[in-house]
C-alpha cells in the first residue's frame, strides 16, 4: 500500500475510533483483491490502480459507519464497481478500431463440443453439479473460478464481466465495446460455454478434490 | 432444435426473454435432452456466482 493512500486513510477516517483501518494486513489485503478485481476487467493496470484508489478512498471516508470487515467490504467493492463501471464508459470514446476487428480471431470452433448434427459429443454433455451453493463457501473454488475467467480469451472475458459482475446492460457494453447486439450475444454464450466447461472440469467433476 | 442452438438461446435468456416461437421448441428440447437441461440450470448457476464474487462476499472466509 502506498504512502498517500495509507495517510488519507488515517487522516480522514479517525483510526482510533476503528481498529479494522489501523490493521495494515487486512488493508494490504483488501486492496490486493480490488485490483486483482478491477485490472480483470480493465485490462490496464495504471486505470485499474487509479479506481482502486479512488475506491477506497471513498470508501473509507465514511468506513466508521460500517460494524464489521465484511459490511466495510461489501460497500468498497460496491464501490469500485461504480468506478470500473464510468471507467468503462470514458473508454468507449478511446475505442480502438484495431482492438475490434481482432474480434473474429476469437471466433472459435465448436466441434470438439457438438458433432456435425450440432448435438453434445456423448463425454463433453454437462453433467449436473452437485451441491453449487456449497462451492461458494469454499476459498479454493473461487481460486478455480479466478483461473477459469483467465482462460477466456480476453475480449469474452472483458464483456462477460461487465455484464455478470459490474451488471451493465447490453446496450450500454455494446457501446463500450463498439459490437452490435447479436455480437455481444454471441461472445456471450461462447464465454458461458468454456467458463461452464471449465468449472465443470476442474471443480465440478474433480475427482481428486472429492477424494 | 439441437444443442448447439438450445444453449445459445439459454444464454440469451440471461439477457432478454425469449419469444413464443424460442421458447417452445426450446422447452420440447430441454425435457428430452439430459445435457441441456443441465446447461440451463448452469447458466443461472454461473450468474450467481459472478454475483456472489463480486460482491465479494463469503469468498475467503476473511470476511
Amino acid at each position: 500500500m502506498n504512502k498517500k493512500l495509507l495517510s488519507s486513510v488515517h487522516g480522514e477516517a479517525a483510526p482510533d475510533k476503528h481498529p479494522i483501518l489501523t490493521d495494515p494486513v487486512f488493508l494490504t489485503d483488501l486492496r490486493k483483491q480490488m485490483l486483482k478485481f478491477a485490472t480483470l476487467q480493465l485490462s490496464d493496470g495504471h486505470l485499474a490502480e487509479d479506481a482502486v484508489q479512488e475506491a477506497l478512498i471513498g470508501a473509507l471516508k465514511n468506513a466508521n459507519s460500517f460494524g464489521g470487515r465484511a459490511a466495510l467490504k461489501t460497500w468498497v467493492f460496491a464501490i469500485l464497481k461504480n468506478k470500473i463501471a464510468d471507467v468503462l464508459r470514458q473508454k468507449q470514446r478511446m475505442v480502438n478500431v484495431g482492438s475490434l476487428l481482432r474480434e473474429d480471431a476469437e471466433d472459435e470452433d465448436f466441434s470438439a463440443l457438438f458433432d456435425q448434427k450440432q448435438f453434445w459429443h456423448a463425454d463433453e454433455r454437462p453433467s449436473a453439479w452437485a451441491n453449487p451453493e456449497a462451492a461458494l463457501h469454499e476459498g479454493q473454488f473461487w481460486h478455480v473460478f479466478e483461473a477459469c475467467l483467465d482462460n477466456l480469451p480476453e475480449k469474452q472475458g472483458r464483456v462477460f464481466m461487465m455484464r455478470e459482475f459490474i451488471e451493465l446492460d447490453s446496450s450500454e457494453i455494446c457501446v463500450a465495446v463498439g459490437i452490435t447486439v447479436s455480437n455481444l450475444n454471441v461472445m456471450l454464450h461462447r464465454a458461458r460455454i468454456r467458463l461452464r466447461e471449465c468449472l465443470e472440469n476442474k471443480w465440478f467433476l474433480n475427482e481428486e478434490r472429492a477424494s | 432444435m439441437n444443442c448447439r442452438e438450445a444453449t445459445r438461446l439459454m444464454s440469451e435468456q440471461q439477457e432478454r426473454e425469449l419469444v413464443l416461437r424460442e421458447r417452445l421448441p426450446l422447452k420440447l428440447h430441454v425435457m428430452m435432452c439430459t445435457g441441456c437441461r443441465n446447461f440451463g440450470q448452469q447458466m443461472h448457476t454461473i450468474r450467481q456466482i459472478a454475483r456472489t464474487y463480486a460482491k465479494n462476499e463469503d469468498k475467503d472466509g476473511s470476511a
